[in-house]
């Protein structure tokens, strides 16, 4: 048992929570190890940010087991929000506090705080050290979220949809910044949106769907064999047209394609095969809720209000 | 338990700083009380008996707006902007980081007693308060149920937008009503009812037996109890409602 705690950074298993007539969360299981990158993507509503809440310890379960570096999150220990660091995925600060000063006051709520200027450097905030909160721009505020989570030298990091909001050469510096984080040795829990973005730092990613883990593993191998998609074959044929054909076997198609081709002394023009990307995969596992034309939705469901206000 | 009274007074000191540094918050708090009070004692220098009356009736104002009108909206503000789910996320002990919260909101009470009665002193020439301990009496128990009012107020208060509404609301009426600017003796008897149920009447009357008068707190103790029952219900709907996070509505 004390292996697995060592190794395990978070362990969830038949995770469940409901509000008053909706089950947001309905039976999750997942572990992320040690010094992981670990992302949870899916759509709006579907449980991200509920899930990654419990595991904070602002929510409390309706049923299952959580384990965050070793302690239940739902009591709250002290110890354990020493030891974690949250960027939400709003939150607000004093309007008129200044960097600096942010990041050292709330440093010095933890036993053993980094170097405010290593911080300040670490996300990108140099020379607006004396800036006050309100005079930021909103990606500047993001970054001064990321560094408030890490002032304390936490081990496991909750990043809720980091990079929303920011510029493409700030989302870059943002994943340089995670993935130093992961040198170090930290763990990272993620939600995001967006797809590059957990292909480009996730060793792992869980996609949640309506409550529930739809699929699970790393972003390569998602695309390659574990998913539902299929590789995409392109080619014009005879005609000139350009024809497409999905298979999970693309060997034994081409095997088909070429052999044809060559027998009729014809030329696969503009060939191409596409492993299905992530993206791919994302797609069509959450496509049935494109198809309900939904509007997005708060991730998190007011006490028993979504689920009603769809309804009507 | 040191390290909580530590991290209380860190919060305290941050609490103080982000107050100066905010020139409209500091006006509204210190600024204002004095306008009304160089506004009536002007109307009324020639009538020393008024006086005496609106000395007292800021200095309760004083502690209402400090205390109870201070912590509505900021309990507000910190609840809706996310600051407090923020902090819930750090190890400092959310009595810490309330106390250094109503510590602030404590200190402007104190500041603008002392600067009303310097103020009726040196210009008013209401005296020195007579009765010292009741005096101190008077504004602790003031501040303590005007302080827990706010709070259990604040979780009535759905956005920030419409926290000065909901405030003002309630602390307009009730200056109003309690004599602050005139002596209840003229009201009408249900006026006088209704101002004899809510606590800042008693406070005023406290605060001029105490500045003003010289009765003693023998003879002001029923005002000091009806301020205790509010600061005992006070506390009970401060704790009862509260919420580290945002109101989705």
């Amino acid at each position: 048992m004390i292996r697995s705690v060592s190794e395990t950074a978070i362990d969830v298993r038949g995770l469940r929570k409901s509000y008053a007539n909706f089950e947001a969360v309905r039976g999750i299981d997942f572990q992320v190890r040690r010094g992981e990158v670990f992302g949870l993507l899916g759509p709006n509503g579907a449980g991200k940010t509920t899930t990654v809440e419990i595991l904070e310890g602002y929510r409390e379960r309706s049923a299952g087991e959580v384990s965050v570096l070793g302690f239940d999150p739902g009591r709250r220990p002290r110890e354990l929000r020493a030891r974690v660091g949250i960027v939400l995925q709003s939150t607000g600060l004093y309007r008129h506090i200044r960097v600096r000063e942010a990041l050292a006051h709330f440093g010095s709520m933890y036993p053993h705080p980094r170097d405010v200027d290593e911080v300040i450097a670490l996300v990108g905030l140099d020379g607006k050290e004396d800036a006050t909160a309100r005079t930021l721009s909103g990606g500047q505020l993001r970054r001064l979220d990321l560094g408030l989570a890490l002032i304390g030298d936490p081990e496991l990091i909750f990043l809720d949809e980091p990079t929303t909001g920011f510029d493409p050469a700030a989302r870059r510096t943002a994943w340089d910044t995670i993935r130093s984080l992961r040198e170090l040795g930290k763990t990272v829990l993620l939600t995001t949106h967006y797809l590059d973005e957990a292909q480009a730092i996730a060793d792992r990613v869980a996609i949640i769907k309506d409550g529930r883990i739809a699929i699970e593993g790393a972003p390569s191998e998602l695309g390659s064999n574990g998913g539902a998609a299929r590789y995409r074959v392109a080619y014009r044929n005879g005609t000139g047209r350009m024809v497409e054909q999905e298979t999970e076997d693309p060997t034994a198609l081409l095997h088909e394609l070429t052999g044809a081709a060559l027998s009729r002394g014809e030329r696969l023009e503009g060939l191409t095969v596409n492993r299905p990307t992530l993206e791919d995969v994302y797609l069509e596992l959450t496509a049935e809720d494109a198809e309900e034309g939904g509007a997005p939705v708060a991730d998190v469901p007011p006490l028993g209000g979504r689920r009603s206000r769809r309804q009507r | 338990m040191t390290e909580a009274a530590v991290l209380a007074w860190r919060q305290y000191r941050l609490e103080r700083r982000l107050f100066w540094r905010n020139p409209s918050a500091a006006f509204f708090n210190f600024l204002l009380p004095l306008l009304f009070l160089a506004f009536f004692g002007a109307a009324f220098h020639s009538n020393p008996k008024e006086l005496k009356i609106i000395v007292p009736g800021i200095a309760s104002m004083a502690v209402m707006s400090t205390t109870f009108t201070a912590l509505a909206f900021n309990m507000t503000f910190l609840r809706e902007q996310g600051v407090l789910k923020r902090i819930r996320g750090t190890p400092i002990p959310g009595i810490s980081y309330l106390l250094g919260i109503a510590g602030n909101a404590i200190t402007n009470t104190a500041l603008q007693i002392v600067i009303i009665t310097v103020a009726g002193k040196v210009f008013f020439g209401t005296g020195w308060p007579r009765e010292w301990v009741e005096l101190v009496l008077f504004v602790v128990f003031g501040v303590v149920c005007f302080a827990s009012l706010g709070v259990a107020f604040s979780h009535a208060i759905p956005n920030f937008d419409s926290a000065p509404a909901y405030v003002n609301a309630v602390f307009l009426p009730v200056v109003a009503i309690s004599g602050v600017f005139f002596d209840t003796k003229h009201s009408p008897a249900f006026m006088k009812g209704i101002a004899a149920a809510l606590p800042l009447y008693h406070l005023i009357a406290g605060l001029s037996g105490a500045m003003v008068s010289g009765t003693t707190l023998s003879h002001n103790i029923s005002d000091l109890g009806v301020i205790a029952v509010w600061a005992v219900l006070g506390i009970l709907l401060a704790v009862r409602g509260f919420s580290w996070e945002q109101r989705r509505s």
